[in-house]
Parts: C-alpha cells; sequence; structure tokens
C-alpha cells in the first residue's frame, strides 16, 4: 500500500475511522512512544527543569500524553479535526489548536522552549492545490520562519519524519537553515530497513556550540519484533518435540464405563481382556 | 482548552497583520474551570515570558481581578497560586478570539480554537 501522504491531505485521511483505528493500534502506540522518548532525548534539555514545549502535528496526543507524565506543560497543533476530537476524549492536559502548519504560526517570539514532532513533516511536501501558497517550498518557509522565531534563544526543535528520498532531506534542511536554524539530520540505526528513524535536529541559537548529536548505531533492537512473538514460537516448539501420552488408553475407557453404569446407561459392553486393544492392521 | 497561559503567547498569523495583532479579544466565552497540579517552578521560569498587561487586561475581561496591575517583584505564595489559577485552571471552553488589528475571527468549539486561514490570507 502506498504512504498516507500520498493517498489524500491529512485532515481527510484522518478522518473519524482512521483516527480511531491510529490511536488504539497497540503498535502505532508503541512506536510513536518510543520516538517520543527519543525526540525528547534529542531534545537535551535542563533535568528537573519545567518547560513550555510545541507538539507539532499532535494528533490524538499520543505524545503529548508522554510529555505530560514527563512532567512538561505543552500546547499542540493539528489539521485534523477528528484527531483533535479523539484527543479530547482521551482528556490530554495540553491546549490543542486546529491549525496548519503550513500557514505558519502566530506564537510571540521566544514562546516554547522546545519543539517536537513525530511523523509530521512528510505531510508537507505534497502540493493540494495550484495556488502559489499551497506549494511545499512555500509551506515549508512559512513553516520554519513562524517555528523559529515562536522558539527561546537557546532552544531546540526534533521533528522526526518519513522521507521517501535524499532529495526531500535536503529540501527540507535547506529550506530550515535559511529560516535560520543550525543543526542537521540524525539517521537511528541508518541499516536496518524498519527501525531507521530520521530526525531533523534543529538549534536556535547557542553560537555554534551545539553539536549534531549521533544517531544509534548497530543492530536494532529486538523490539522491532511484534511482541510475545518469541513466547508463541517457543509454544509451537513443545508442541512439536514433546510425546503427547494418548488419552484414551484403557484405564480412560474403564473409567468411563464404570460412570455410565453408574448412570444407568443401557447396553454399556463388558469390560474384557480386549477392552481398550488395539486392532491388529488388516494387511 | 485555551488557557490563558497559551492565549498569552497567540498573535494573529494571518497575512500582512504584523503590528497591534496582540492580544486577541475574546468574545462571548463559556469557561470552565478545571483543578491543575501546582508547579511554582514552572510558574517562574514561565514568568518573564509573559506580556504582564495584556494577561491582567484579559483576565479582568473574563472576570477575575485577583492579579495586580504592575507585575510584582517580589513574589510570594499567594500571588503564585493566583497566577496559577489564571494561567492553567481556566479553559475557554467556546466563543471566539478577534484579532484587534484586521478583525478576522478564530472562532473556539469544544475548546479547540480554529487557526486555519482562507488562502488570501496565508503570508
Amino acid at each position: 500500500m502506498s504512504r498516507p501522504e500520498l493517498q489524500a491531505p491529512p485532515e481527510i485521511y484522518y478522518g473519524d475511522t482512521e483516527a480511531k483505528k491510529y490511536t488504539q493500534n497497540t503498535r502505532n502506540q508503541q512506536i510513536q512512544a518510543d520516538m517520543t522518548y527519543r525526540a525528547l532525548e534529542l531534545l537535551n534539555l535542563t533535568p528537573d527543569q519545567p518547560a513550555f514545549l510545541l507538539d507539532v502535528g499532535c494528533g490524538s496526543g499520543l505524545s503529548g500524553e508522554i510529555l505530560g507524565e514527563e512532567g512538561y506543560i505543552w500546547a499542540g497543533v493539528d489539521i485534523a479535526p477528528s484527531m483533535l476530537e479523539v484527543a479530547l476524549e482521551r482528556e490530554v492536559e495540553g491546549d490543542l489548536f486546529l491549525q496548519d502548519i503550513g500557514q505558519g504560526f502566530g506564537f510571540r517570539p521566544g514562546s516554547f522552549d522546545g519543539v517536537i514532532s513525530i511523523s509530521v513533516l512528510q505531510w508537507l511536501l505534497n502540493a493540494e492545490t495550484s495556488h502559489p501558497t499551497s506549494s511545499p517550498p512555500h509551506r515549508l518557509n512559512r513553516f520554519f520562519t513562524t517555528l523559529h522565531s515562536a522558539m527561546r534563544n537557546p532552544s531546540r526543535a526534533v521533528l522526526q519524519f518519513y522521507p521517501t528520498s535524499d532529495d526531500q532531506i535536503q529540501l527540507i534542511t535547506s529550506i530550515a537553515q535559511k529560516a535560520g536554524f543550525g543543526g542537521g539530520v540524525v539517521v537511528d540505526y541508518p541499516n536496518s530497513k524498519k527501525a531507521r528513524k530520521v530526525f531533523l535536529c534543529l538549534f536556535v541559537g547557542g553560537g555554534g556550540g551545539q553539536q549534531v548529536p549521533q544517531g544509534l548505531q548497530g543492530e536494532e533492537e529486538d523490539d522491532s519484533k511484534v511482541r510475545f512473538e518469541r513466547r508463541r514460537e517457543r509454544e509451537r516448539a513443545k508442541v512439536k518435540t514433546g510425546k503427547r501420552k494418548n488419552v484414551k488408553d484403557r484405564d480412560w475407557i474403564l473409567k468411563k464405563k464404570e460412570l455410565y453404569r453408574r448412570r444407568g446407561k443401557e447396553g454399556v459392553p463388558l469390560d474384557s481382556k480386549f477392552t481398550g486393544r488395539k486392532r491388529k492392521p488388516l494387511f | 482548552m485555551v488557557r490563558l497561559l497559551t492565549h498569552n503567547l497567540l498573535a494573529c498569523h494571518a497575512k500582512d497583520c504584523n503590528t497591534n495583532n496582540f492580544p486577541l479579544q475574546f468574545k462571548d466565552v463559556q469557561l470552565e474551570i478545571r483543578e491543575a497540579d501546582f508547579n511554582p517552578e514552572f510558574l517562574k521560569g514561565f514568568m518573564p515570558k509573559i506580556d504582564w498587561k495584556a494577561l491582567v487586561d484579559t483576565a479582568r475581561q473574563l472576570g477575575d481581578t485577583s492579579l495586580p496591575l504592575e507585575q510584582p517583584e517580589m513574589v510570594d505564595d499567594e500571588f503564585l497560586k493566583n497566577l496559577h489559577h489564571i494561567l492553567l485552571e481556566i479553559h475557554v471552553e467556546e466563543g471566539s478570539m478577534t484579532c484587534p488589528n484586521c478583525g478576522h475571527v478564530y472562532p473556539i468549539s469544544n475548546g479547540i480554537p480554529n487557526m486555519l486561514l482562507a488562502e488570501h490570507e496565508i503570508g
């Protein structure tokens, strides 16, 4: 199946049913949570200091929930009303806005101590109409410039997204740089097909002292497998190797017959030395 | 779920609306009070970001007069409690916000403001 961002614009793709499905899928929840924790790690906020964060494309508040648990106060924007409705039902703590990030933000300068965004930027890469303001570079430019001004100096923005090609990464980073951001792309598990994750790690200010963090290397961790898969495999193996005793042996038959007689059932065969014996093969 | 916390950071973002576009004016609002955890550290860290005049004006418009007109230099517990109540516990559920400059109306329904712009308003 093709990528969701190629099928329809986000506010239509995430309609009522898709929004519910997305939120209730435990695998989605797991992936979203992992990426949120990783994004928080990359944000590198001062520990034990409460911060005000922005969740760009907060959706149903899956990552916002984690921000709340970690003790941050947050605001979220999303373009899909159905997703926000689910977020309301789940009673998330942040302030929610129905907003198209490609139209830019209206937040005052220096509002946020950090910005995270999980699986959102790829949605900005498709033009919906031929109007000049809906071309991807224009929307990206508007997004990054207003985002840059809304962030405190110094602070970071960590935006995870799914690029289809290196050209897209190139386009996004160049526009971000023009908007005044420093930083670059962090790729986790670059050699893995499934676990590979691309984070755009942007800095505001900091005087060039900030280094782009290293991506996680090595093999993907085991959690790329579906949970409990190993247990299922083990159980399957047990069934194959173990010799199961035949349940219906002579003792079992005698017990059953005895039971029937006690209950007064008619025509229970007599017990003999042949009871429960196997027939000889005919040939 | 618009709290004054975010309202105090929110300006109009329509095209060519750059001056006098803050704060957005509330209209026909329905309020709801929901208790939140008191976090003095956060409030102290957030104080420098607040546009005090806008906050006091909006709070008075919503019927809360517990804040002083000038931002006090000394903060005590009672002041922080009041600030906490105003910033984090008052939720605007229904109504609208109007830009004082260009007059753009951002409707609020179910606690979510609709910040979408029409095509000709995109900067």
